[in-house]
């Protein structure tokens, strides 16, 4: 049984705490939930409960970060990229700061709680600043990975978060590197570049493809800024079809970032998109949310069929 | 301990020659802030000369004390006053707000040597003020930050924010200090915004508060050393200042905040501060 990914970035930030005193923590009144406050119950004189406070906890962090700290900054995706992006684009953006903004119960992740809760903008948003590493999770692997990474690498970066469990889709000891996709499933006909949840939701949909004869190749873009331009560019030119897979609105996100690859290397092959189709969620049943607004295995399964029917 | 009055008259003599020379730069590019520059001119003279230990020989040291200046828009006096530190020659204020140049609208940390923290949106740099000033505290060091805000400035709730969380984590490490001229950009502060009693506002707000007078640089000395003694709370001095102060014609003119100055107007300036235009 997978682990909810909050439980292992609560976990983590634990773990690598204990190794970096230089590592501190923010939370603005929703440890309990982004398990940040795992680290705080571990080394509460790192800790800093800003209260709800989205907007100096981001230039709090700003602060400490000048000082050498490194800060993790943590609250719901949707609020610390909307409330904290004058911070974001200030400290990190253009002062370089070496902030982490950890955005948790991201996409419609936070479902029951409805459209205010979701975050179906963040990585649009993050991706438009510049010098900012934008990288989503999509396995408990890949989280601790990107932990450990946002410790040891001195730069600015958004790392969005899953509330919930999601099936491992990556080797333990697999060599991620910023910047760089991962290929998780081989295919030859088309091409599905996911992020997130999306990512495993895509492993199922490759199997119901190969009982139609198609043969899915499944890229793990984690890192959404920088993208990986060669390996989007090898999916087309080797698959000659593309579906990209988020949870988040089809504006702006992954589906953009790969598109804005293809048309500047003037590689014209069929893009499908499998995303919010720019609107706004409602309260429901997580899995519910992701089957009505077509985020499902169904859906990227079909869109990978119009994809190839395309070609 | 208060400064002597032959410092006080060297401090004034120099704020008169950073008036002139603030204005001059501005007159030349057309462009700037003056109203909210000739306010803080004092205030950035008595925490830069007297009391933050801070110069380029020390500016990479974390125990060096730090500087934010919230309102951003004041960078022209920041600079005129960097310069006099030795963070650059003067001869870059020509340059201010031109292209290629170090010297940007408002501070740039990255750009300009001195500049501890970006800032230009309001609001948004009092909160890093307070994440120095704790993670000083963090390393075990004894550095005071000093973050010095506008009036219109804490009409932002960031303000506020950080306030609640300066006085939960008793920051007394954090000195602020309100450049508290009563005019903003479109009018007067009560005008615009009237924020009430804005001493026992910040009082609500958990800190300890001190007034004095923002023009005469000993009694701001005097109130830094206040603050600096009172421990377990946050302190905040409010200084009564008057934007334009020193030009008779921009003094509490809201039309100053960021009028450029014409010939005719900055020929009178330039008479009235003894200096030549």
């Amino acid at each position: 049984m997978s682990k909810a990914i909050r439980d292992v970035y609560g976990e983590c930030l634990k773990k690598y705490g204990a190794e970096n005193s230089n590592i501190v923590v923010l939370d603005a009144d929703v440890s309990s939930s982004t398990k940040s406050s795992v680290f705080g119950q571990a080394y509460p004189e790192r800790f800093f409960n800003c209260g709800i406070a989205e907007y100096a906890m981001v230039g709090i962090a700003a602060g400490m970060a000048r000082n050498g700290k490194i800060p993790f900054v943590n609250t719901f995706a949707v609020f610390l990229t909307t409330l904290g992006s004058l911070g974001a684009r200030a400290y990190m953006s253009y002062s370089g700061l070496n902030i982490k903004m950890m955005g948790g119960y991201s996409g419609l992740s936070d479902a029951y709680d409805g459209a205010t809760h979701h975050s179906l903008e963040d990585i649009a948003v993050m991706r438009a600043l510049p010098n900012i590493t934008v990288m989503v999770a999509s396995d408990e692997i890949i989280t601790e990975w990107m932990v450990k990474t946002a410790v040891e690498v001195n730069q600015p970066m958004y790392i969005r978060l899953s509330r919930d469990a999601v099936p491992v889709c990556h080797p333990a000891n697999y060599n991620f590197e910023i910047g760089k996709g991962a290929e998780v499933h081989a295919g030859t006909d088309v091409t599905i570049i996911a992020c997130g949840l999306m990512v495993s939701e895509a492993v199922e949909a490759a199997a119901i493809l190969a009982g139609k004869g198609i043969s899915a190749r499944i890229v793990d873009m984690f890192c959404i800024k920088p993208i990986d331009r060669g390996i989007v560019r090898k999916a087309a030119e080797e698959t000659g079809a593309i579906v990209t897979a988020e949870e988040h609105n089809i504006i702006g996100g992954l589906g953009s970032a790969v598109s804005e690859v293809l048309a500047q290397e003037g590689i014209g092959v069929p893009v499908e998109m499998i995303g919010m189709k720019d609107c706004h969620g409602e309260s429901g049943a997580y899995s519910d949310l992701l089957k009505k607004y077509g985020l499902d295995v169904d859906a990227i399964a079909s869109a990978a069929e119009r994809a190839v029917s395309r070609k | 301990m208060s400064i002597t009055s032959q410092r006080k008259n060297e401090l004034e003599q120099v704020c008169l020659q950073f008036r002139k020379d603030v204005i001059t730069a501005l007159h030349r590019i057309q462009t700037g802030h003056p109203g909210g520059s000739l306010s803080v001119c004092e205030i950035l003279t008595a925490v830069y000369f007297e009391k933050a230990n801070i110069s380029p020989k020390n500016m990479s040291e974390p125990t060096r004390d730090k500087v934010v200046l919230c309102k951003g828009h004041a960078a022209p006096m920041l600079y005129r006053v960097l310069a006099e530190k030795g963070f650059f020659p003067v001869e870059e204020m020509k340059n201010l707000r031109q292209i290629n140049s170090m010297l940007q609208g408002h501070p740039c940390s990255k750009d300009t040597p001195g500049v501890e923290v970006s800032t230009g949106p309001l609001g948004a740099g009092y909160p890093v003020a307070l994440g120095m000033a704790l993670s000083d505290r963090l390393n075990n060091m004894d550095a005071y930050t000093y973050a010095i805000l506008g009036d219109g400035e804490i009409n932002e709730g960031v303000v506020w924010e950080t306030c609640e969380n300066a006085a939960k984590y008793k920051a007394d490490h954090l000195i602020s200090i309100l450049d508290w001229n009563k005019v903003q950009l479109d009018g007067t502060t009560d005008a615009i915004m009237p924020m009430g009693d804005v001493g026992r506002k910040f009082e609500a707000f958990g800190y300890h508060t001190i007034s004095c007078d923002g023009h005469d640089v000993s009694a701001l000395c005097d109130a830094i050393d206040q603050a600096k003694s009172h421990k377990g709370q946050p302190s905040i001095i409010l200084a009564n200042t008057i934007k334009g102060k020193g030009v008779s014609f921009m003094e509490g003119q809201n039309a100053w905040h960021g009028k450029p100055i014409d010939d005719a107007s900055y020929a009178k300036a330039m008479k009235e501060l003894g200096g030549e235009s």
